[in-house]
């Protein structure tokens, strides 16, 4: 049994605040310039208008979901093309395996979203409310009127981002013009307010107070992340062997850590990475940029923390050089991701290059497989599904091969032609017909091909099928 | 994977107190929203259990303040339908049933309406797949051979008013006799006429029996069936020369049509389905092939 304590721990703890110290340098630089392209990409690409004729959108990035359309610029995407979604999903997941296990979580200290906006929302706290030291002063403050109204405008500003951000993500599922006049004229539809003010209310409270507990306590990524890191892994590490024993410089003996806490102040998550590797650190690399800046001031070589990996610490505790970059790079695990995501990657251009404008699904009636007709000649029905992917409405000829004689016939429709809309699917039965007594009305099965032809053009297709017999 | 790294203070991790056999319980304490977030879930709990239908009772749950029910969603979203339909509804019955056909969208409507209607009444018969049961009764619908007529408006008679049932008197009705039954023919001439009937659909048989037959076919089964054993539609009765058999072409089969006869019925559908249900699925029918 347990023993009793007197006095119990709580097991719940309030969240210490973080305030982050402004921080310059060679990571921070490379973050506000991702920073800036990234949020760019985001809230531009609705806009840009691309033209692909009269019926259709003129949005060069628009996920149609009333349609049910995907358009990528010069590319459209149909459902039943679902698969290229999938195969990027594929590549966005091996790249994830892939910089991971190169660079550890690069995803998590420069890509992600959270991290991206958490960023712009201190960039925005500091803005209004100053500096760590001004910030920590400020949140000790009584609720003065100083106080309010910096608390007031921070808020407000983060608000209009939310908004923003919410406002951008409902612009790539119609029409980015239009529902910008509807959104302000109050006309749009209820779903797109709904989805802005959710938007807007996650952005407002994960950027500005939620921070790195989603990282912590929501994101599954950082737990997954383990299984794709090895010794080879580029992660943030503190060089203990040369820092310490930390402290004053004056005192012999010492390493080359003061013990400035300059590390720990510029963190974003509020953690001290000379603990060593643990799970909060998203790897932004502004710890490097602290110490860097500090080690230049007191004179030291820089790197005391720096990106290395797990065997680089062995080597240079046992005086040797660590492994260049390159060497941690290419390995057999990550040439490997790389390989597998270019398969996927050529795999995909080249179905987008070999696919038809249209297409044909063929459907063998099996309810019942034949008919017998009253002459006695055998009957097969085939549901055709026919897409027209044009803007302009097409004419199909349907035809059949095969080594037997069969006798084709249209639903409802004299002759072999059918019309198809522009930009739409169409069902269409075909029967083909065996006449008594032949091989292919006599034999269990037949092969037959069902060829779809689009008039006045070359575009060709065929679907292979079988012509089911009265059987032996 | 080489050694961990080795720190010279390890930060310390709060206990419990707790032990167990010496390994003791580490506490790495929950952030306090997370407790809030669920009382807050429990506030949530209760206000919905007072708004929507929650607890159960003897019959049914309590309510719910919001009157929510999803019975009456269905409803309302049939309801719904029903009025978005009735326009549709209303231009099947109008029109003449030849034309439906050339109107796309009232084609359209009328297929899928006409699956369902399908679908719901006639599978259990002619199949889900429209083709009928063969050798027992059940008339594919998919074939060109049809007993009572293959028009729209055959169809659509057909299916208002069904075939030999009491309870319409408009229904299709025609009876064969009971050859052996009734003792109308003794074994021997059945035999005859039926080896005569195998030949009129060129199927393996006695000729000199079937000889014998002709004059027998003539006297009995040409009255309905005609001579040349086409059949007649206005009497439902089919054609013995084709390839289809409502209850099979063997010699045994025939033989026991002859001997006991055939009496296939079919409801009437006026009084369980409305004018636009009926013609719905006459155009369903006709479309499955063997409509003419």
């Amino acid at each position: 049994m347990s023993q009793q304590d007197a006095d119990p721990p709580s097991l719940y703890a309030a969240r210490e605040p973080i305030f982050p110290r402004r921080v310059k340098g060679t990571f921070r630089t490379l973050k506000w310039w991702l920073l800036a392209v990234m949020l760019g990409i985001y809230y531009i690409t609705p806009w840009i208008r691309w033209d692909r004729g009269p019926s259709l959108p003129d949005q060069a990035v628009l996920l149609d979901l009333g349609n049910r359309r995907f358009f990528f610029f010069m590319i459209e995407i149909w459902p039943h093309e679902f698969y290229f979604v999938a195969g990027l999903l594929i590549m966005a997941g091996l790249g994830l395996f892939l910089f991971t296990s190169a660079a550890g979580r690069v995803w998590c200290g420069y890509a992600c979203p959270q991290t991206v906006w958490t960023d712009l929302f201190i960039l925005v706290e500091r803005w209004i409310e100053g500096d760590r030291n001004a910030r920590i002063r400020l949140h000790r403050q009584k609720w003065d009127g100083e106080k309010v109204r910096k608390r007031a405008v921070k808020w407000t500003v983060w608000f209009l981002i939310g908004l923003a951000t919410g406002g951008a993500w409902v612009f790539y599922f119609t029409d980015a013009p239009t529902l910008m006049r509807d959104l302000v004229t109050g006309q749009a539809h209820p779903v797109a307010y709904l989805t802005m003010l959710i938007l807007t209310l996650t952005t407002f409270a994960f950027g500005g107070f939620a921070r790195e507990q989603i990282c912590i306590y929501a994101c599954p990524w950082p737990r997954i992340q383990a299984a794709m890191m090895d010794e080879d892994t580029i992660t943030i590490g503190y060089r203990d062997w040369r820092g310490e024993p930390r402290g004053k410089q004056t005192v012999e003996g010492n390493g080359d850590c003061i013990d400035c806490m300059a590390c720990v102040n510029v963190c974003p998550m509020g953690i001290d990475i000379r603990d060593g590797q643990q799970l909060a650190c998203i790897t932004c690399g502004l710890c490097i940029d602290a110490c860097n800046d500090v080690m230049d001031k007191i004179g030291k070589p820089r790197d005391l923390i720096g990106y290395l990996a797990l065997t680089d610490e062995v080597r240079e505790r046992a005086g040797q050089p660590p492994k260049s970059v390159r060497a941690h790079v290419f390995r057999v695990r990550t040439v490997l991701y790389t390989v597998l995501w270019a398969g996927v990657g050529v795999a995909l251009v080249v179905a987008l290059f070999l696919r038809s404008p249209i297409d044909v699904n063929v459907t063998p009636v099996r309810n019942p497989t034949f008919v017998t007709l009253s002459d006695g000649s055998i009957r097969n029905a085939y549901d055709l599904r026919l897409r027209n992917m044009h803007g302009e409405d097409a004419r199909f000829t349907i035809a059949v091969t095969s080594d037997v004689f069969v006798v084709l016939s249209l639903e409802g429709a004299e002759g072999l032609t059918v019309m198809v809309p522009a930009n739409e699917t169409m069902s269409q039965r075909v029967y083909l017909t065996a006449a008594p007594g032949t091989r292919a009305a006599v034999e269990d099965r037949t092969d037959v091909r069902i060829w779809v032809e689009e008039q006045g053009t070359t575009n060709r297709i065929h679907h292979d099928t079988i012509f089911n017999g009265k059987g032996s | 994977m080489c050694a961990k790294p080795v720190k010279k203070e390890p930060r310390q991790v709060e206990t419990t107190g707790h032990q167990w056999d010496g390994i003791e319980e580490l506490n790495n304490p929950l952030p306090r929203w997370w407790v809030w977030v669920f009382y807050a879930t429990i506030v949530w709990g209760i206000g919905y259990s007072v708004a929507y239908p929650a607890w159960p009772l003897i019959k049914e749950a309590t309510p719910g303040l919001l009157g929510a029910s999803t019975r009456a969603d269905v409803a309302a979203e049939i309801a719904r339908v029903d009025a978005a339909n009735a326009g549709i509804k209303a231009k099947l019955i109008a029109a003449d049933l030849n034309a439906i056909s050339t109107d796309p969208e009232l084609a359209a409507y009328a297929e899928r309406a006409g699956a369902a209607v399908f679908l719901t009444n006639c599978t259990t018969c002619h199949g889900s797949g429209a083709a009928g049961f063969e050798g027992k009764g059940y008339p594919n619908l998919l074939d060109d051979d049809w007993l009572w007529g293959g028009t729209m408006e055959d169809i659509h008679y057909t299916v208002a008013h069904g075939i030999r049932n009491t309870t319409d008197p408009d229904a299709h009705y025609s009876e064969m006799p009971k050859f052996g039954v009734d003792e109308l023919l003794d074994e021997t001439q059945i035999g005859q006429v039926v080896e005569y009937v195998l030949a009129l659909s060129g199927q393996e048989h006695d000729a000199a029996l079937a000889a014998q037959g002709t004059e027998l076919y003539v006297d009995n089964c040409s009255g309905c069936h005609m001579e040349d054993g086409s059949g007649d539609r206005s009497q439902g009765a089919p054609n013995l020369s084709d390839a289809i058999w409502l209850y099979g072409g063997t010699r045994e089969a025939v033989t026991h049509s002859v001997f006991y006869a055939r009496y296939g019925v079919m409801p009437n559908w006026s009084p369980r389905l409305t004018e636009d249900e009926i013609r719905a699925v006459a155009f369903y029918v006709h479309g499955r092939g063997g409509g003419e």
